[in-house]
């Protein structure tokens, strides 16, 4: 079982250095976004296998937490490219 | 008992390997922005989603813990994860990159052209 789970980790690992080839060479700044934002994807199923190797279940709310941000990451990076600009300041409305 | 346990983690475990690969094929084989974004917002869902399913299964059925922020983050990333998909397809149409010659139709370019009618139109006024 945790010959299993040892090589699952590192398959995981494997496919996120494949999509860091298509951050470090996307034509566009959307494709380094799309990769960033599998990156992150795939650090919250890898933290969850690393929580099963160590054998505890504290690294669970560390799930949660990666999910939240790298959500505020996504849609503030790609409110950036749209707008220009993150936090707007429109007083004439 | 353990088989039966022992046997959901490892097909839950082995069909979230099987969709985070594709994603890995998908977004690095794929020839344009759109379908890049296609590929790592489903299929990466879904495969994430299959992982933590068979880690909630192993903490459940192995060690009878219960864990219920899992299964938040199983419904939090169901629900944010095509929502972070759509927003990066749409800031890649606003920012002007364009689609491969291998698309056919473009039907959001009408109405993009029309809501700037009108906005040019409610400036005027």
């Amino acid at each position: 079982m945790m010959t299993f789970i040892w090589v699952s980790l590192i398959l995981v690992v494997l496919s996120m250095i494949g999509i860091m080839f298509r951050v470090f060479r996307g034509p566009s700044v959307p494709d380094r976004l799309i990769a960033l934002d599998g990156i992150g994807v795939m650090l919250i199923s890898a933290i969850a296998l690393i929580s099963i190797l160590f054998d505890t279940a504290f690294f669970i709310d560390v799930i949660l937490l990666i999910a939240i941000m790298s959500f505020i990451g996504t849609v503030s990076f790609s409110k950036f490219i749209e707008k220009g600009e993150i936090i707007e300041r429109d007083r004439n409305r | 008992m353990t088989v039966i346990a022992n046997i959901l983690i490892v097909t839950s475990i082995l069909v979230g390997l099987i969709f985070t690969f594709v994603t890995m094929i998908g977004i690095l084989r794929l020839p344009d922005v759109y379908t890049r974004a296609h590929a790592a917002s489903k299929s990466a869902t879904l495969g994430v989603l299959s992982i933590l399913l068979g880690v909630f299964f192993h903490f459940w059925l192995k060690e009878d813990h219960f864990s219920i922020s899992l299964l938040l983050g199983i419904v939090f990333l169901f629900i944010t994860s095509p929502i972070g998909g759509h927003l990066m397809g749409r800031a890649a149409y606003m920012s002007g990159v364009k689609p491969t010659d291998l698309t056919v139709g473009d039907d959001l370019k009408e109405a993009v052209n029309e809501a700037r009618e009108q906005n040019m139109k409610r400036l005027k006024d």
